[in-house]
């Protein structure tokens, strides 16, 4: 018996399309979804406040509102961190589908990771809020914290698998959790077979980017990509023993190949030897990965050392504010029209006395992307894009800077015009904090609840 | 004496964030490339190469078993994707320029 887990989402605004493809095309077991990129919770944070019915991801709850009684048709089940900031809400509209639809199906919650409004209580028991990577003190952004939550792992969304749950929606958890968590409840994987869970990891790892494990950005081969307006997102294939195929819908485009999964595989990958999730430190010092068929990739031997006994913790805070707005330059003299523009630019900040911690002015068609390292930089090129990017603590300074933008038109260098209508915008900077804390200070919760 | 070629004729790579920290892991095409990839594309080289854009240390991970070498740089990427100045904000280009680094294989 082999189990199929499908990728449908890699992050929140991913392809409509693909989990739909993947329900469509083929047999699958799973449909597992990723919403919450880093900034993600900070931008469902500032929904919550001005509505606390929000927070989740509203995506998944339209799509399955379209797919749902689909998947419970084809006993699908569905597995995601939609829930974000607000599981109970996300779960509480699934369920409202279900009762407008007549359909039967038990929706579970994982909850318990948002932390924020716990901080010191925790701190108290012990906890440490230093930055793990730079170990730079909490103090420092305490007061600007936006967000705050646990990366929490696959033993509770078993727990709600094992409950009945055909949905599972977690707020925070790890991406390999919503592989891992299938796996364990279908074959019964013990969680201290670390080999075994380590597999799911990476397994995981390899489905949570979506089509770039299949042909998607796929350096050096892109061009042999076919069908990529319908490009299959992979799909996991596990034996009980651990070992899996990477494949996709035979009907669907792409490609996979040894190169297209092992770009996926290195992509954010440190540690080989050790990668740390909350049921394991994996270790793929052994594995072999091979290619088994037409667009089926072979991996076995994934091993799996102790947890450690911290969780980390994802947290945001606000680090300033944020703009850019590109000109665009037309031959001749395209580039020293756009000196030009730089020029008048950087006068008028120092002149207006704007309040910032960087700008930067790059010059796309010239070297924008590859900086002192492009080849061939071209000598006259037939137009060039000015960027000006700033970031700094002063929002209103920012835009009072923004002002001089569009009038560049009638007083700037010759055929100089901003590419894009309207006066730059300025954005919040949710700036990443990452911290650890011990297993035992926290809990996640889960619930069930059924329509019928 | 060996020829010399452009990393890109003998491997694949691909780049992305860690935070403040860019990742690029490059794959041998073939096996027999792993060795010379192995001794010639080190941390120091590909300090050197990036030396505008990483502020912090680089360091090598080898995978034999993959024929393939993942680079964390740290610090390069202007504090990260939510806060960088840059159009490459998560360093997703990294890849295509690193591939020009010069290597000598055996003839």
């Amino acid at each position: 018996m082999t189990l199929r887990i499908a990728n449908g989402q890699g992050f929140y605004g991913d392809w409509p399309e693909a989990p739909k493809l993947q329900l469509r095309e083929g047999p699958i077991d799973y449909l597992t979804m990723d919403y919450l990129a880093e900034a993600t919770m900070s931008i469902l944070a500032r929904k919550m406040w001005s509505d606390p019915t929000e927070g989740y991801a509203n995506d998944f709850v339209y799509l399955m509102d379209d797919i749902m009684a689909e998947c419970l048709e084809k006993d699908v089940k569905v597995v995601t961190n939609a829930g974000g900031l607000n599981p109970e809400s996300c779960r509480d509209e699934l369920l409202e589908i279900a009762e407008e639809q007549g359909l039967d199906v038990s929706v579970g919650i994982v909850t318990g990771d948002d932390i924020k409004d716990d901080l010191e209580e925790l701190e108290e028991q012990g906890a440490d809020f230093t930055n793990k990577d730079t170990d730079q003190d909490f103090e420092d952004v305490r007061d600007s914290l936006l967000t705050a939550n646990v990366y929490y792992g696959a033993k509770p969304i078993v727990d709600c698998l094992d409950k009945g749950a055909d949905i599972v929606v977690t707020g925070r958890c790890t991406d390999s959790s919503v592989v891992i968590g299938p796996a364990v409840h279908e074959f019964g994987w013990d969680f201290d077979d670390y080999d075994k869970i380590g597999a799911g990891v990476l397994a995981g790892h390899l489905l949570e980017c979506g089509g770039q494990a299949t042909g998607g950005n796929y350096q050096g081969h892109w061009e042999d990509v076919e069908d990529q307006d319908k490009l299959g997102y992979p799909i996991a294939e596990f034996e009980e023993s651990g070992d899996f195929w990477i494949t996709k819908h035979e009907s669907l485009g792409g490609k996979v190949e040894r190169e297209s999964v092992m770009q996926q595989l290195v992509y954010e990958m440190d540690d080989p030897s050790y990668y740390i999730v909350p049921g394991c430190a994996m270790d793929i010092t052994d594995t072999e990965l091979y290619e088994d068929g037409e667009n089926r990739v072979r991996v076995e031997n994934v091993k799996g050392h102790p947890p450690t006994d911290t969780y980390k913790v994802s947290m945001s805070y606000l680090d300033g504010y944020f703009m850019d707005k590109s000109f665009i330059v037309a031959w001749p003299d395209a580039k020293k029209k756009a000196e030009r523009l730089e020029k008048i630019l950087r006068k008028r900040l120092d002149d207006m006395d704007i309040t910032y911690d960087k700008a930067n002015f790059e010059y796309i068609g010239v070297n924008g992307v590859h900086g002192e390292n492009t080849p061939n930089e071209p000598e006259d090129p037939p137009e060039v894009v000015l960027r000006v990017a700033l970031r700094g603590p002063d929002d209103s300074d920012l835009k009072r800077f923004g002002r001089e933008f569009a009038s560049m038109v009638f007083r700037g260098p010759s055929c100089a015009n901003m590419m894009t209508e309207g006066r730059p915008q300025t954005r919040p900077i949710p700036q990443y904090w990452p911290a650890l804390i011990e297993k035992d200070l926290v809990q996640p919760e889960t619930d069930v609840q059924e329509v019928n | 004496m060996g020829k010399t070629v452009e990393l890109r004729e003998i491997a694949t790579a691909r780049s992305g964030d860690k935070g403040a920290n860019a990742n690029i892991g490059i794959i041998a095409e073939e096996p027999e490339y792993y060795e010379p990839m192995k001794e010639q594309i080190t941390a120091d080289r590909l300090k050197d190469f990036f030396d505008n854009f990483v502020e912090g240390e680089v360091t090598r991970y080898e995978m034999p078993n993959f024929d393939s070498l993942n680079f964390i740089l740290e610090e390069a990427l202007d504090g990260g994707a939510a806060t960088s100045v840059r159009i490459d904000r998560q360093g997703k280009a990294m890849c295509e320029t690193i591939l020009q680094m010069e290597i000598e294989l055996d003839e």
